[in-house]
C-alpha cells in the first residue's frame, strides 16, 4: 500500500492538484459572490486568492510549484484578451456614438491614475525605483512590466501593484459610481477598464455586458497611452 | 468550438509576432484583439460563428487572474518597506482615476449629445 506521504509527494509534483485547487477555489469564490447577492467586497478573485495562499502557506508549497499547475489557467489570459473583440463588436453601435467621451475619459483617467499615485506615494516618502515601479500600475500586467523595466522600476513589484490595483478597482467601482450617481454603463465600464485593467474589466462583465465591452476598450487604449505618457509623467516627479 | 479556439490563438500569435517584430508598446493579445475586431467588421460571418465562444471565455474572465493573484499574496514582502505608503497611493489614486474618468465620460457625452442607449 502506498503511504500518505508518498501520495502527497506525487500530487505535489504534478500539475493536476494545483490546477484542480485553482478551479475549486474560484468556484467557492464565485458561490460566495452569488450568496452575497453580488456584494463587490466578496470579489471571487480575492476570495480564491486568499484560500489558495492559505493552502500554500499551510502546506509550505512554493509558489513555483503551485504555478506549474495554475499556468494552464494563467495561459488563457491571452486568448481571453483576444476574445474581447466579441463584446466590442456587439457593442460597436454604442462605441461609434461615444468616441469623444471615450477619448476624453481615457486621457483624464490615465493621467490621473499615474500622476495621483506618484504624487501621493512621493508625499509619503516613496522614491527611486519603487516610485518608478508604481507609475504604470493601472495598465495591463505585460505592458506595465515592460514600462517599469524601461523606467528603472522593479518588475516583480510592478506585477504586485498591478494586481492589487485591479482588485481595488473591482471592489470600489460599484459603490463609488453609485455615490457619484453615475448610471451610464458606458462611463462606469470605460473608467474601470482604464483604471483597473483586466480585473476591473472582469468585474464590469459580472455587472453588465455593455459596461464590460467599454471596460475592454478602456483597458486596451490605456495600455497604449500609459506606454506613451508614463515616462513623461514620471520625469515630473524625479 | 475547436476551430474557434484555434482562431483565437492564431490571432494572439499574429499579435505577439507583430508586437515583437515592430517593437510596439502594446502587448500581443491586445493587437490580436484589434485584428480580430477588424476581422469581425469585414466578415460578419466570422463574428456570427465566434461570438458565442468569446462570450463563454469571457464569462469567467475573473478566474484567469487567480494564479497571478496568488503570487501577489505569497509575495507581499515584494511591496518592500514602503508597503503602507504604496497601499495608500493605490487606493486613493484608483478611486480618483475611476471618478475622474467616469465624470469626464458623462460630461463629454452630455456635451456631444451622445445619449446612452436604453435598450
Amino acid at each position: 500500500m502506498t503511504t500518505l506521504p508518498d501520495i502527497w509527494s506525487y500530487l505535489s509534483e504534478e500539475p493536476l492538484l494545483w490546477l484542480t485547487a485553482t478551479l475549486v477555489a474560484y468556484v467557492i469564490g464565485d458561490a460566495a459572490f452569488r450568496a452575497s447577492h453580488g456584494n463587490p467586497l466578496v470579489n471571487p478573485v480575492l476570495v480564491a486568492m486568499v484560500i489558495l495562499a492559505g493552502i500554500l502557506w499551510t502546506t509550505s508549497t512554493p509558489y513555483q510549484t503551485y504555478f506549474e499547475g495554475a499556468q494552464f489557467v494563467h495561459f488563457l489570459l491571452g486568448p481571453a484578451t483576444v476574445a474581447l473583440a466579441g463584446p466590442l463588436y456587439s457593442n460597436l453601435h454604442h462605441v461609434r456614438r461615444a468616441l469623444v467621451p471615450m477619448l476624453g475619459a481615457l486621457v483624464v483617467g490615465s493621467v490621473t491614475a499615474i500622476a495621483s499615485a506618484l504624487w501621493i506615494a512621493q508625499a509619503l516618502g516613496v522614491e527611486g525605483a519603487e516610485l518608478a515601479s508604481l507609475a504604470p500600475k493601472s495598465t495591463t500586467a505585460p505592458v506595465a512590466i515592460g514600462i517599469s523595466e524601461q523606467l528603472g522600476g522593479l518588475p516583480t513589484l510592478t506585477a504586485a501593484l498591478v494586481i492589487l490595483t485591479g482588485i481595488l478597482g473591482a471592489v470600489i467601482v460599484t459603490p463609488l459610481m453609485n455615490a457619484l450617481r453615475i448610471r451610464d454603463w458606458r462611463a462606469r465600464g470605460f473608467a474601470v477598464g482604464v483604471s483597473a485593467h483586466g480585473i476591473g474589466t472582469a468585474r464590469a462583465f459580472q455587472v453588465n455586458e455593455t459596461a464590460g465591452a467599454f471596460a475592454g476598450i478602456g483597458m486596451g487604449l490605456n495600455a497604449l497611452l500609459t506606454a506613451l505618457i508614463a515616462p513623461y509623467v514620471l520625469s515630473l516627479f524625479l | 468550438m475547436v476551430l474557434n479556439f484555434a482562431l483565437l490563438l492564431a490571432f494572439q500569435l499574429v499579435g505577439e509576432v507583430a508586437s515583437r517584430a515592430l517593437s510596439l508598446p502594446v502587448p500581443g493579445p491586445v493587437i490580436g484583439m484589434a485584428l480580430l475586431l477588424a476581422g469581425f467588421m469585414s466578415l460578419p460571418k466570422l463574428a456570427k460563428r465566434m461570438l458565442d465562444t468569446t462570450k463563454d471565455l469571457l464569462a469567467h474572465l475573473s478566474l484567469l487572474f487567480v494564479p497571478a493573484g496568488v503570487g501577489v499574496i505569497s509575495h507581499v514582502e515584494a511591496l518592500g518597506q514602503s508597503g503602507a505608503a504604496m497601499m495608500a497611493a493605490l487606493v486613493l489614486s484608483t478611486a480618483l482615476a475611476l471618478a475622474a474618468g467616469a465624470l469626464t465620460f458623462v460630461g463629454l457625452a452630455r456635451l456631444t449629445g451622445s445619449r446612452k442607449d436604453r435598450t
